[in-house]
């Protein structure tokens, strides 16, 4: 029994916790608080920099380390109360184009960097973040419902071949069918009321002509409001996603309202470009020749084509389920769309119909800007107003009756990316427009951060000062494998999974800390045991921790289970709180068996020992007395 | 073999008040639910504009003198914008709160207005919805489920079904029963509380399965004794390893308590009692369910491959 580790393991050891070392020591470095300016139109130049810097010499901020690059500049500041006050100061100086940010800089050496060793990120509670208001217009999405259901009842009645005196929405809730004869109406009342469940049907004469009223039910619109909303917040979510953030909150506000927390993102701008992708899009027909002009919109392709788009909106963006750019069998670039059920018959019956002809995608991003309206006293005051922006982005010939799952081809590949892209955006269920932003300054977050800190290294030393005087010896491995085990926690969550630091989260790090000796703990005992029983030290090192082992991973793997389960279904605290128990789990299981057995086979191994320094044991009765 | 503490000498005992403690916290449940903190409740946000840079703490002391006590400050953007919560007002309903939330503003804004010489302006007022509200208490309440399901399809598989039955049987008992102190000593449960509940289950979770572990090996290594021999065995052999990491983690989670700060308290108390609560089901609860279900030795035999036997014929 020689207890000793073979030098490429030994070496493996030492480069985790020299690698551990590396990629955790960032965190050491402090921050710099700064001031973020962007430009959503125009690239950031020489002369921005020179505004801004008047601007903070104007308002006595001191700062330093301004950088300037293709559209982004930052200014380095020295506390957190210059940074709210440069704030103010930039945004006075520059026009409503420019976004002016809270942000921190890095401090890290150039090479740290290059090596991707960076910062952990934090969380909303421990360094403040994003904070958007977003406003859900829902009056258009009740429209656009009835849009899509006049374009419904039309291809119906048309498929039955009941001639109309036509047809139109009165209001947003309403539309009216108009017939010739009551023996039409009733015809195409009876198929229309299979197939609009969710209208209220109400039979009406006026100028000797039979009328249909079709209304939506008030329990239909509120139920209609809070499947958008519901949309909205989960388009927002995956949007939020791209943007890199690990515990995003997007919640309800009201009934037409979401709020967005952006916890610990480094680049508000970005943000704010990501989220305002606001739009909608609607599939249309191209205008038959010679069409009443008053049936259709001029539009111009991307390649400055002029087109004109039929008004009857054929398909709403809210019935894609799924947008791909991919490659066809002859390795061309082609954008492949899958509608849900509904969309999947709607499109079907009206390209059925229409063979040869173009179809047109529209895309709608709602904007707002801001303007000068006289108020009550007839004083000019600053507003924001909402504009629609219509765009057509892509124009194609139907060559099939199209089913669920089609492809628009003809692209390149820039384009076929592009267009999934902008479809990918544009399903939103609703417009929605950004009606609050500003950024949660950092010092609230300090003093948990601080705290939270304290609770580590105090709890870490109590332990440590606990396991030396129980196991001698072996606490001192125990103690070091326990260090080690928070540095590789610190160095996963800053470089390898880059995850968000919470304080549920610092709290499961303080937990792995208590917990992660457990492993020890039970490995000693055994070895005491072991000894108590009458093997030799050698003997007793060696089932000591092959018998632990199995109880260990039992008891590891079950509670990673339960954090895996957490990370899955949980959101927020949960989440942050499971990620930090997973990577203890794993860094602990390392550390306190693989990293323990190196330094006690460093200490004991390969030599004669009479005595293990492990704290009190029951000696053996019968040895050799 | 001497200085072994019969544990299951007094299992009856023990099982008797799980089982008062487990009906007294869902009668608690029942009864006066949880206090549920801002996270879980709803709210009145109102924002201001200072003209001049304020200090918080100012703005805190005149809210709380004029008798909103549980109002929260917080800076908002920049120095001169404030965002200030107020809990849910138990005497009017949630939708009337929703609606008077721009009055409720207005008041506000007035009563700072006279405690400062810089301008005051509302940006607004909305009545905020709980925070991520009934959404994550769901998640939690699911993931726990989902959890126990396949924590049970685990220890199966690596044990036995009566052990599977054991650890669930302990942990739905140590969140009862935490949650029933919660309840009973109106502990605020907020989002951070949650969390400690879920880590509970890992926490207990880990209890359960080194002793079953030990129960396990001893009924595969020895041929004599009743299964409540072994069991009594291999808790006092898991005793000092029990307790050893029970103190470690305390002594963790009393410096959180008392260094970590306001904000984490609420999630070390909670795992204190689940930690204790833990400790404790995991030698008297886990243990007295396997013997209920009459746990043998040829529960844990190591199945013999059919047709071995065969093989072994001459």
């Amino acid at each position: 029994m020689l207890n000793k580790y073979p030098l490429w393991k030994n070496l493996l050891i030492l480069g985790v916790v020299l690698l551990g070392f590396l990629y955790s020591v960032p965190n050491l470095y402090q921050n710099d608080e700064a001031i973020q300016v962007t430009n959503t139109t125009v690239d950031i130049n020489e002369s921005d920099l020179a505004v801004v810097t008047t601007a903070l010499e104007a308002a006595q901020v001191e700062f330093f380390g301004s950088e300037l690059d293709a559209n982004n500049l930052l200014v380095r500041l020295n506390t957190v109360e210059d940074q709210l006050r440069a704030k103010t100061a930039i945004e006075r100086a520059l026009t409503d184009d420019y976004i002016v940010a809270l942000n921190l800089a890095p401090t890290t050496p150039a090479w740290m960097q290059a090596i991707g060793a960076g910062q952990m990120n934090l969380g909303l509670d421990l360094q403040g973040g994003v904070h958007f208001l977003m406003e859900v217009d829902m009056e258009a999405a009740i429209e656009r419902r009835m849009q899509d259901n006049l374009s419904n009842v039309r291809s119906i009645l048309r498929e039955l071949r009941i001639r109309t005196r036509g047809l139109s929405l009165i209001s947003n809730d309403y539309i009216e069918v108009r017939f010739a004869s009551e023996e039409d109406r009733r015809n195409a009342r009876s198929e229309l009321l299979d197939n609009f469940p969710e209208l209220q049907f109400q039979n009406r004469e006026s100028e000797g002509l039979a009328i249909l009223d079709m209304r939506l039910t008030l329990e239909t619109s509120l139920q209609i409001q809070r499947d958008t909303l519901q949309a909205n917040r989960t388009t927002l979510l995956s949007r939020v996603d791209a943007l890199g953030v690990a515990e995003p909150t997007v919640q309800q506000q009201g009934a037409d309202r979401i709020v967005v927390e952006l916890p610990g993102v480094q680049d508000p701008a970005q943000a704010i470009r990501v989220l305002q992708r606001i739009a909608t899009m609607e599939f249309h027909l191209e205008a038959a020749l010679g069409a009443p002009s008053l049936s259709y919109e001029s539009y111009t392709t991307p390649d400055g084509v002029p087109v004109n788009v039929d008004n009857d909106v054929i398909l709403q963006g809210d019935r894609i389920s799924a947008v791909r750019a991919t490659l066809d069998q002859n390795g061309l670039p082609q954008v492949q769309i899958n509608l849900d059920a509904q969309g999947g018959n709607q499109i079907n019956r009206v390209t059925r119909d229409n063979v040869g002809r173009n179809m047109d995608i529209l895309l709608i991003e709602t904007k707002s800007r801001t303007v000068s309206v006289s108020n009550d006293a007839g004083e000019e005051v600053e507003a924001k107003e909402f504009y629609e922006e219509k765009r057509l982005i892509s124009h194609a010939t139907i060559q099939t009756a199209l089913p669920r799952t089609f492809v628009i081809t003809g692209l390149s590949l820039t384009e076929a990316n592009e267009l999934s892209l902008l479809i990918k955006s544009g399903s939103l269920a609703a417009p929605m427009t950004i009606i609050e932003q500003s950024v949660i300054g950092p010092t609230m977050g300090a003093e948990n951060l601080e705290q939270g800190i304290r609770g580590v290294q105090v709890a870490a030393g109590l332990v440590v000062i606990f396991m030396f005087f129980y196991y001698r010896v072996f606490g001192l491995a125990a103690n070091a494998a326990l260090i080690m085990n928070i540095l590789l926690i610190f160095a996963f969550m800053s470089s390898i999974i880059p995850a968000t630091l919470t304080l549920p989260g610092i709290v499961g790090i303080v937990l792995t800390v208590g917990m992660a000796v457990d492993a020890n703990v039970l490995i000693f005992t055994r070895i005491r045991e072991e000894l108590a029983d009458g093997a030799t030290p050698q003997k007793a090192i060696d089932s000591g921790y092959d018998r632990a082992f199995t109880t260990i991973l039992d008891a590891n793997i079950t509670t990673f289970l339960v954090a895996a389960v957490l990370f899955t279904i949980g959101t927020g605290p949960v989440k942050g709180f499971a990620v930090t128990l997973m990577i203890g789990i794993i860094t602990s299981m390392f550390t306190s068996i693989v990293g323990t057995r190196a330094l006690v086979n460093l200490i004991y191994g390969g030599r004669n020992v009479k005595t293990l320094a492990i704290g009190n044991y029951a000696k053996p009765k019968s040895a050799t007395s | 073999m001497k200085n072994e503490f019969d544990f299951m000498g007094i299992r009856r005992i023990a099982g008797s008040i799980s089982v008062v403690l487990v009906l007294v916290s869902i009668v608690s449940l029942a009864v006066n639910s949880l206090e549920f903190g801002l996270d879980f409740t709803s709210g009145t946000s109102v924002r201001l504009n200072y003209s001049e840079a304020i200090v918080l703490n100012e703005v805190n002391g005149a809210l709380s003198s004029n008798g909103y006590i549980d109002a929260v400050v917080v800076s908002f953007g920049s120095d001169r914008d404030i965002r200030i919560i107020l809990p849910v007002d138990e005497t009017v309903a949630v939708a009337d709160q929703a609606a008077q939330a721009a009055e409720v503003g207005e008041t506000i804004a007035a009563l700072l207005r006279n405690e400062t010489a810089s301008e005051v302006t509302l940006l607004g007022s909305d009545y905020v919805s709980a925070k991520v509200g009934g959404e994550l208490a769901e998640q939690g309440g699911l993931g726990m489920l989902v959890a126990l399901g396949i924590i049970m399809v685990y220890i199966s598989v690596r044990f036995q079904f009566k052990f599977a039955m054991g650890a669930v049987v302990a942990l739905a008992h140590d969140v009862i029963v935490t949650l029933g102190i919660f309840s009973v000593f109106t502990i605020e449960f907020n989002l951070n509380t949650l969390a400690a509940l879920l880590a509970i289950i890992g926490y207990s979770l880990n209890d359960t399965i080194v002793v079953s572990d030990r129960i396990r090996e001893n009924f595969r290594r020895m041929r004599k004794g009743s299964p409540l021999d072994m069991i009594n065995r291999s808790l006092n052999q898991t005793l000092s390893r029990t307790l050893i990491t029970s103190f470690t983690t305390l002594l963790v989670l009393f410096s959180i308590l008392f260094i970590g700060g306001e904000s984490t308290q609420g999630f070390a108390v909670a795992l204190i009692i689940g930690v204790v609560i833990g400790t404790y089901s995991s030698i008297y609860i886990a243990s007295n369910v396997l013997l209920y279900m009459n746990v043998t030795r040829e529960d844990l035999m190591i199945p013999v491959k059919e047709g071995s036997e065969l093989d072994d014929i001459p």
